[in-house]
């Protein structure tokens, strides 16, 4: 009835996770609580849960992010706490069956929860406002994207508290993640939910790349867009072309554990290091669709504080993307002693040494794009100056790794962990903060605090020093990855700093949570009257902060890059200006039911109640199916409401 | 999927780049994202392509390829579904017409020619698992039964696609949103002979090659 | 000005500006040849006039060129200005099939080669 799930599941004789637990079910009961006392569910359900906007749904992904990373950096405070204690004979408070779990859950839940996440939440946003159009090409489907990944991180969650989590690290390497040597359900948590999320983050790369290439105001060349779309190109390109292998690749895993099929067992003929190769064939594009949205927002920043525009536009989108066919033909670095042999070694090795160099005209272009320009020292400007100086420093450590024999001694090591956070934090969380400071008036109306924001930037760049640095050293001293404790004791001064490192990171967390709130609290002193408190120069800044849920009233007509930098220096009066009513989508709950069952769907198979699994399977079938046959899913904004809000808008520009 | 424009596009003057018109029709939206798609599936595909290159000789001491494919077999498969192909086609030469009837026909041939080749399949995975040689057998044998029973998968979704087509073609009429689905459904039944082409290459003619 | 656009006159998916016959002569002769080149890799596969060797380039010829078929005559696929997105995704969702396909054969036949177990390794000595 149950398949096989027990009591046992209930984590009772395990003190961490149960407090972890019974804290998250206090807090969740409270906010259910709260909203539901002060009668917020009809507001919540209409207009945030059900939305199609794509503003809407890239400040909840923004949202998922943030609290995604308060779990997995949990996991990594942990991770550094046990590492500092257990040196030689200690053993430190986290048996090896948790540290395990623990650093595999890190891994999953920063790519897939945080890095993802934030960054597709900040595309979402931003993408249709910087190309003059009011949403991206399919709103619904968007929503289900977003609602798949939600459902992917609730089924990770639950696996705190019902069962376990994989012990195999983040990529669930075969045989390891087999049945026969992980008979239990951490790795069926692991492969549902990121086959759950990941089919919602196809789709919403199907959905982005359509929106770039077909949906751009009028005028809008390609040689107009903004850079940032132009990343965002890129990035979702290379969604919708690696995905596919995470799902193919999990499926088969998936059916030797289910099934009995020999794709990467020991036996029956499986080969284990097919999986290596198909999940790195992923694994590496998806780290450039992770930094390639930074490099995006870092690009839009630099230019906007500098006054000037950004240096080199032509070379930057031809760097981003030969970036984007480049990543495609490098995975095999992550694997050179697997024994591929000197010439296949060499040749990607060579090949990852090539791809660092259009990353480099990039950050000459963003040099050049500072020098001579009137730079104000924003929060943002900080997150890009600390970028350029930490992506570089771990972009050489990676070319350095890029030379086989060198890999030979550093793979596996603490010197790769160094390595991949240096570029990661750096290049990826301080572009998602740089985007979060840059882009939060326009979503909310109102700046965050700006002393708070560069005291969140300091802690994150010292702590990452701190927490990082020593991990360098301690590779080169022989330091191996995943280990729950280490012989030599010389090794435990570098491991207590590092955890110093990764306190005041934690401060700097902390730091953050006090920013917004401190923010919600006096926005009124920081308000976004005009929509535009940057000075900025692309078409995200011509409307108003929020923007209505039309964005545009009348379409701009774009007749060159920056447009609305130049439409600021040269007003021109619209082509026509009258108004006229306008449709937008429907909000829909097809998002919310089809994760409602598909999580249904993946809970009852990890726990093998096939009864149940049909039940989910069914109902999110005959949710969509109920989908395809409405007619009306558009709503009409009358002219009357917009022209209020034009006039609104237009006079608070005129006051500033 | 319906995309808004206050700008007609037959409005701005000509030579205008088609990169310039501003945003483009909902049927051209909606063509491209499931031509993207489509790629997405395609890539998948090849995954499971290149699985069965690397594993279609371990064999486990079990059966091989050689031993288990029938030709004939396979190039009935093949007809049908290239047949099912072209019916797809002039289904759709019938629904630029708008004629209902003629609709109805085609997609009903091109279903039946679809039920057929799953038939064919079926009947072949069956003999297969009779004979000892199922999916768990070996890694060629799981890599086998992923790549075509995958195919398989598509086509019995796609028949499925297919038949609510009809429903909504009866009950809501040629309006846009109706026409689009029918011009997705006509790509991704097209898509999947193009895999086919794959499969029976190089499984079932790769195996005595 | 129009509220929205949603007219089948102004809608070009491409490939739509051809005419019902154009279309029709269009499904005809991509029939044709593909059941052409569906045959004529059958036959090379079964008999025994080509080199056996080359059959399997050639078996990858003909169905590259019918997979070009389809592209063609099924799916409409030309070179105007309205097809340049379908043509460039195209163009990279083949680069990374290829790259996915031949990339795995040849990395693991490497990885076959240089990581066989020792006991495999002997049969094969033995067996020269």
């Amino acid at each position: 009835m149950f398949g096989r799930l027990t009591w046992d599941a209930i984590p009772l004789n395990e003190p961490i996770p149960l407090a972890t637990v019974c804290v998250l079910i206090v807090g969740i009961a409270g906010i259910l609580s709260l909203v539901t006392w002060k009668g917020w569910w009809p507001y919540l359900w209409r207009e945030w849960i059900t939305s199609t906007d794509h503003k809407r749904i890239g400040v909840m992904y923004v949202i998922l992010a943030l609290v995604m990373l308060l779990r997995g950096f949990s996991d990594a405070i942990m991770m550094r706490a046990q590492l500092a204690l257990a040196a030689g004979h200690a053993a430190g408070y986290l048996p090896p069956e948790h540290y395990n779990q623990i650093f595999s859950a890190h891994g999953t839940i920063m790519i897939f929860f945080v890095g993802m996440t934030f960054v597709v939440g900040l595309m979402n946003f931003v993408l249709p406002l910087q190309l003059g159009v009011r949403d991206v090409a399919f709103p619904v489907l968007n929503s289900v994207s977003f609602w798949l990944t939600a459902a992917g991180v609730l089924l990770v969650n639950v696996s705190l508290g019902v069962g376990e989590f994989a012990r195999t690290g983040w990529l669930a390497y075969p045989p390891l993640s087999e049945i026969a040597y992980s008979p239990g359900v951490g790795v069926d948590y692991y492969l549902w939910s990121l086959q759950i999320s990941g089919l919602g983050t196809l789709l919403s790369g199907i959905n982005l790349t359509t929106t770039i290439l077909k949906l751009r105001a009028p005028g809008m060349g390609y040689g107009r867009m903004p850079v940032f779309c132009w990343t965002a190109l890129a990035s979702n390109l290379l969604i919708v072309a690696a995905f596919p292998i995470l799902t193919a690749t999990f499926a088969m895993l998936l059916l030797d554990r289910y099934l009995g099929f020999h794709f990467f067992t020991n036996d029956g003929g499986g080969n284990p290091m097919m999986y290596i190769n198909l999940i790195w064939g992923w694994g590496h594009p998806e780290v450039y669709i992770l930094i390639l949205p930074a490099f995006g927002v870092f690009s839009e920043v630099i230019a906007t504080f500098s006054g000037k525009p950004l240096f080199g536009y032509r070379s930057m989108v031809m760097a981003t993307m030969a970036i984007c066919v480049l990543s495609f033909m490098v995975w095999l670095h992550h694997f050179f002693t697997m024994g591929a042999g000197a010439n296949v070694n060499a040749f990607f090795g060579i090949a990852t040494m090539i791809i660092s160099v259009p990353t480099g005209v990039k950050v000459f272009n963003w040099l050049f794009t500072m020098y001579g320009g009137s730079i104000r020292f924003t929060a943002p400007v900080h997150w890009a100056i600390g970028f350029i100086v930490t992506f570089v420093i771990g972009g050489m450590t990676g070319v350095l790794m890029a030379i086989p024999p060198a890999d030979f001694v550093l793979h596996n090591s603490l010197f790769l962990i160094a390595h991949f956070h240096n570029v990661i934090i750096g290049g990826v969380i301080f572009g998602a903060m740089a985007g979060y400071t840059y882009w939060f008036p326009k979503a909310f109306g109102f700046r965050l605090h700006e002393g708070l924001g560069k005291a969140v930037f300091w802690c994150w760049f010292v702590g990452f020093y701190l927490a990082f640095m020593p991990l360098y050293a301690l590779g080169l001293m022989g330091a191996t990855r995943r280990m729950q404790h280490y012989a030599d004791p010389t090794w435990q001064p570098l491991m207590e700093v590092a955890l110093g490192g990764a306190v005041i990171i934690l401060i700097g967390i902390l730091l953050t949570v006090a920013q917004l709130v401190v923010s919600i609290r006096t926005r009124e002193r920081r308000r976004d009257l005009t929509g535009d408190p940057w000075n900025g120069r692309t078409l995200e800044w011509s409307v108003s902060s929020p923007p209505p849920a039309w964005n545009f009233a009348l379409l701009p007509i774009v007749g060159g890059p920056d447009a609305f930098w130049n439409a600021k220096r040269h007003p021109a009066a619209p082509a026509d200006p009258r108004l006229v009513s306008l449709a937008v989508p429907k909000h829909s709950a097809l998002g919310f039911f089809v994760a409602f069952f598909t999580v249904i769907l993946g809970f009852s198979l990890i726990w093998h109640i096939w009864w149940l699994a049909i039940v989910g399977l069914l109902g999110a079938i005959a949710v969509s199916l109920r989908h395809a046959w409405q007619t009306e899913l558009e709503d009409y904004v009358s002219v009357a409401t917009i022209a209020e809000h034009e006039r609104a808008h237009q006079s608070q520009v005129a006051r500033a | 999927m319906n995309t808004v424009v206050d700008v007609a596009s037959d409005e701005m003057p000509t030579g205008v780049p088609i990169s310039e018109r501003g945003p483009a029709p909902a049927r051209v939206v909606a063509g491209f994202g499931f031509w993207l798609f489509l790629l997405s599936d395609i890539i998948i595909f090849s995954a499971l392509f290149a699985a069965y290159a690397v594993l279609c000789n371990a064999t486990n001491g079990g059966p091989t390829a050689v031993e288990l494919f029938d030709k004939r077999h396979v190039l009935f498969e093949t007809s049908c579904l290239l047949a099912s192909s072209f019916t797809c086609g002039m289904m759709m030469i019938a629904m630029e017409r708008r004629e209902a009837a003629l609709t109805y026909f085609w997609a009903i041939v091109t279903a039946a020619l679809g039920v057929v080749f799953l038939c064919l399949e079926f009947s072949e995975f069956a003999h297969m698992v009779q004979q000892g040689a199922g999916p768990s057998r070996s890694a060629f044998l799981s890599s086998f039964f992923t790549l075509v029973g995958t195919h398989g998968a598509h086509v019995t979704v796609g028949i499925a696609w297919l038949l609510i087509m009809m429903l909504q073609v009866g009950k809501l009429g040629f309006r846009p949103m109706v026409v689009r689905r029918m011009l997705c459904f006509s790509l991704f039944w097209h898509a999947l002979d193009i895999v086919w082409i794959g499969v029976f290459t190089v499984v079932y003619l790769g195996a005595h090659a | 000005m129009n509220a929205h656009i949603e007219a089948a006159e102004t809608d070009r998916a491409p490939g739509s500006h051809h005419s019902n016959r154009d279309r029709l002569k269009s499904y005809t002769v991509g029939f044709g040849l593909a059941v052409l080149l569906t045959a004529a890799s059958f036959a090379a596969s079964s008999s025994s006039f080509v080199w056996g060797p080359s059959i399997p380039v050639l078996l990858a010829v003909l169905a590259i060129a019918q997979m070009g078929v389809h592209l063609v005559f099924f799916l409409h696929i030309s070179t105007a200005p309205d097809s340049t997105n379908n043509i460039l995704s195209l163009a990279f969702g083949i680069f990374v099939v290829g790259l996915v396909i031949f990339g795995s054969i040849i990395i693991m036949s490497n990885l076959n080669h240089n990581m066989m177990p020792m006991d495999q390794l002997m049969d094969m000595h033995t067996q020269r």
